[in-house]
Parts: C-alpha cells; structure tokens; sequence
C-alpha cells in the first residue's frame, strides 16, 4: 500500500536558501566577481562555452559562479538559458587558416611557415605547485620579440601537405544543408557533420577517455598531431537585411589536425587519413580528443574493421553528452515511491511463491546448497 | 537632412568600407563609441527600427578547416537597427549581450550611411583602429617571443 505525498515545498525554499548561502563560503572571503572568473579561471570557462555550445564569456563565467564551480550544472545553466533566446541564422564558416594565432604547434614538421609557437602553455612546466599564487602576485611581464615576417601567415599544415596527396583532402562542400542537432534529432547513421558537433559539445572526460581507447588498442588509428593551433578568428553573419556578410567579432578557437594511417583500399592509394577537432577558446585537450574520435567513428567509411567502442557512433554520439548523462543518472535521485512500492511487491510476491516452492520436500534444497 | 532618394546598390568597396566601420565600431567599447559619436559631433538621436535584442547565431566551422561546413555550436549575439531623423538606417549585430552597445552601433553605422557624416564617423572611429592596432602588436610580440628556434647541434669528432 501506498499513500500519495505532497508537500515539502517549505523545505525546498530552505534547502534554495542554504544553497545560496553556501554557496557564498565564509563572508569574511570577499566575494568572486564574474569578471574574475572570466578572467582567471579562463580555461573553465572556456570548458562551460564548448560543452554548453555557446560562445558567451560572461555567461558561462556566471553560471559557474552559480553552479559553485559544477562544470556540468553551469553547462545545464548555458543550455537552458540560450532555449530563451531567438535564432538568427548560421554564421558564415569560420577561416582558421586565417587566425591570429596565439599558439601553433605540430608534431610531425619542425619547419613550416609560421613557425612552432608555444604561445601560453602548460607544456613543459614542471607541475610543481607554486606556492607564491597563495598570496596575491604581479607575474613577470611576459617577453617580447620582434615578429617574423611570416608571423602572420600561418597555413594550415594540412595545407602544406595536402598538394602531394598524402594526405586525404578535407571532404568538399557539397551544398546540402548543414545538419543541427539543436533543431532536428540525431538520425543514425548520422554523417560526420553532426558528429563533430556532437563531439565538440560532448563532455570533455568522456570523449578523452574515448579517445585514449583508441590509442591503448580499441580501434586504434595511429594519430599524430599534424597541427594544433589556438587563437582568434573572425565570425561574420550575412543578415536577411543586408545581404553582405556583416562582422559579429572575434572568437577564440582551438583547432587539432590529427593525422592517421592509412594502408589504402582498392580505390584509395595509401596515404594519411585525417580527424578533425574544433571547439571555444584555449581546449587543446578536448580538441585533440575530438580529433581522434572524429577518425575512429570513420571507421566504416574508410573499410576498416568496426568493433571497438570509439567506432560505435550510437554508443558515442548518445552518451557524449554529460547534460543528457546527468539527466538521466540524476533523475534517479528523485522520489521512486510509486516505483519503488510496485517493485517491492513484487518482490514480496517473487518471495512468497519462492518459500512456497521450496517448503514442500521438507527443505532438501537448502541443505544442498550449503 | 532628409534623403528621399533611395541609395543605389552598394559597390563591394563600398560594402568592404562599410564592413570595417562595422568592424570597428563592434570592437568598441561603449564610452569609446559614445566618445566616437561625441567626437564626430553627431547626435544620438535615432528611433529604433528594431529593439536591440539579444539572440543566437549557430556557428560553423569546416570539416578539415577547409571542407564541408558542420555546426560547432553557437554565439550570443545582439542586434539593433535605427533609423535617424534624416531617414539613413543603421545596423549592428555583435557578440554578446550588451543592447546599448548595440544600439549605440547601429547609429553610427546609420551615419556612416550618409556621404556627409561619414568622414567625420571614419575619422572618429581611427582612435578605435589605434587602439586595437596597438593591443594587437603587443600581442603578436608576446606571441613571437615563444616561437621555437631550432638549431642543430655540432655532431662527430671534427
């Protein structure tokens, strides 16, 4: 027997009041502005703008104030908000060749035009904990020198290397429309389209554990790093009104080229095979991650064997998200009395008939099992 | 003035000019587009032809950087749209959320519009070029000096 419950709704106000308070720590800390955490807990804003799908510093470093520092709620926070905002359109695809690059690494051309640019990295730092940050510092101002004159000109690697046809050109524009996942539902197979923007909304963890799957031998795809690059591009929108691509303003971006081998097929000379990576701001370790998953869903594509979880696109596309992952993980926390009760008597029911059955012989079974 | 005629079809110079105007205004801040307003001695007078608001623009990037275009995700970005007393219309759509911003942009852009004020609007809006001109090259030196230089290492006996 059950009884239906209402009620609590006193409780929940409280429990919201204790939240906020809670979440202000001791009154004697000064309090954390937006702009602080925009600007120096930058990569987890960065973190919250890619998961959440939407370029809005200030956005994201509010929600994270109001999620006290909870990646995934200030990401349902982002998601929830941008649901009240009317749509204007598609932008025009953004040029990353053009960037103004911050940080420009490859791993298989020491020489290229543009040169290696470390930029601001953890890098080669030696990942002691620097105790000096525990009182407030000026850092060094950072050197300076003069630009190369190619400093400007940064090509894609990609494209330095496409000409031989070593490698596998990028797929061409074919003028069909562009599919979004924000407006219709993924409709397996889904084209590679949609998984990278699955994948570039996907929570970070869990595409880098994907990705490191495929590099420990599930589906391996021998990845180098062709190029990372980190920096600004510029994002345009053509208005109905105006009909010219109008200048929205600049995005921070990081791109990961990642290069795999390829043995060929009966059509295809062997050359190297492409993933492709892009998400907001400085997320190298998520464009990367991406980069390798994007090659491994090609799997079928590109006639190898399927097998491993990377190269599911259901398994990955439908559990890549962490707001859908805690919707559904969290949503057991809330009341199941109804469930719960049908269960339980069930189970009472499974047990009654279970003593029943075993009560008859005069109880030979549970000696045997002991 | 009240301009009756209708403008002709912009030219792509005209567009290109117009795009950075645009380009610079969406770069500034609000006191500099007050002060760029103030300075071309234009007034801010202007009814709206659209309420400033606030929307999304999806943004797209390309398979590869250079292949077929795929949704990466989205922008906030605000829209205005005015038109001034002399009949010029003005537009502004920039990322974020700030509608006076906006706003303040589109009126300039309006002005810009007309052959008279558009000197005066360029020339005010140069202190905003200045400004990023300079922040840009302190940035690409910061950016220079962590460029790799490579050299090879004498090896053998000679």
């Amino acid at each position: 027997m059950y009884v239906a419950a209402k009620g609590g709704e006193a409780a929940i106000d409280n429990a919201h009041r204790l939240l906020a308070e809670i979440r202000r720590g001791d009154p004697v800390v000064p309090e954390l502005s937006v702009a602080q955490i925009r600007e120096q807990m930058s990569l987890l804003v960065d973190r919250v703008m890619t998961e959440g799908s939407l370029h809005d510093p200030d956005l994201a470093a509010l929600a994270l104030k109001q999620a006290r520092g909870d990646v995934v709620e200030a990401v349902f926070l982002v998601r929830a908000y941008r649901t009240t905002l009317p749509h204007f359109g598609a932008s025009e695809p953004v040029d990353t060749g053009a960037m103004t690059v911050s940080r420009r690494v490859s791993a298989t051309f020491k020489d290229l035009p543009g040169g290696q640019v470390l930029g601001p990295t953890f890098d080669y730092t030696h990942r002691l904990v620097d105790f000096a940050l525990t009182e407030g510092s000026i850092p060094e101002p950072a050197e300076e020198a003069e630009p190369g004159p190619d400093a400007g000109h940064c090509p894609r690697v990609t494209d330095i290397l496409g000409q031989a046809g070593l490698l596998e050109p990028s797929p061409p524009e074919a003028g069909a429309p562009v599919g979004d996942l924000t407006r219709e539902p993924v409709d397996y197979p889904a084209d590679r389209a949609v998984r990278l923007q699955a994948l570039a909304r996907g929570d970070e963890g869990f595409v880098l554990a994907l990705g490191y799957s495929t590099q420990r031998g599930y589906g391996r795809t021998h990845p180098f790093v062709g190029e990372i690059r980190f920096g600004t591009v510029a994002l345009e929108f053509v208005p109905e009104e105006l009909g010219f691509p109008v200048p929205l303003g600049e995005v921070p971006l990081t791109e990961c080229q990642m290069l795999n081998q390829f043995r060929g097929s009966g059509e295809v000379p062997p050359q190297f095979t492409r993933g492709y990576g892009l998400v907001f701001g400085q997320g190298e370790r998520k464009a990367m991650a991406m980069a390798l998953v994007d090659r491994s869903l090609r799997a079928a594509e590109l006639g190898e064997a399927v097998g491993a979880p990377a190269q599911d696109q259901e398994f990955v596309l439908a559990h890549c998200d962490s707001l859908q992952a805690t919707g559904f993980v969290e949503h057991l926390k809330l009341p199941h009395y109804v469930d719960f009760q049908a269960e339980l008597e069930l189970v009472r029911r499974l047990r009654a008939e279970h003593e029943a059955a075993h009560a008859e012989p005069g109880e030979p079974l549970r000696e045997a099992a002991e | 003035m009240p301009s009756s005629e209708t403008p002709p079809e912009p030219v792509a110079p005209e567009v290109a000019a117009r795009r950075s105007a645009m380009a610079l205004a969406g770069a500034a801040t609000l006191a500099e587009l007050e002060d760029v307003l103030a300075r071309a001695g234009l007034s801010a007078e202007a009814e709206d032809l659209r309420v400033p608001e606030t929307g999304l623009v999806m943004t797209r990037g390309r398979i590869g950087g250079d292949g077929r275009a795929f949704n990466f995700g989205e922008a906030t970005v605000t829209r205005a749209a005015v038109r001034l007393p002399g009949g010029e219309t003005g537009f502004a759509y920039h990322l974020g959320r700030d509608r006076p911003r906006a706003r303040l942009a589109a009126i300039l852009d309006a002005h810009w519009q007309n052959a008279e004020t558009r000197p005066a609007v360029d020339a005010a809006l140069a202190a905003v070029a200045a400004r990023r001109q300079r922040e840009a090259e302190g940035r690409a030196r910061r950016v220079a000096a962590t460029r790799v230089n490579f050299f090879t290492l004498a090896r053998g006996e000679d």
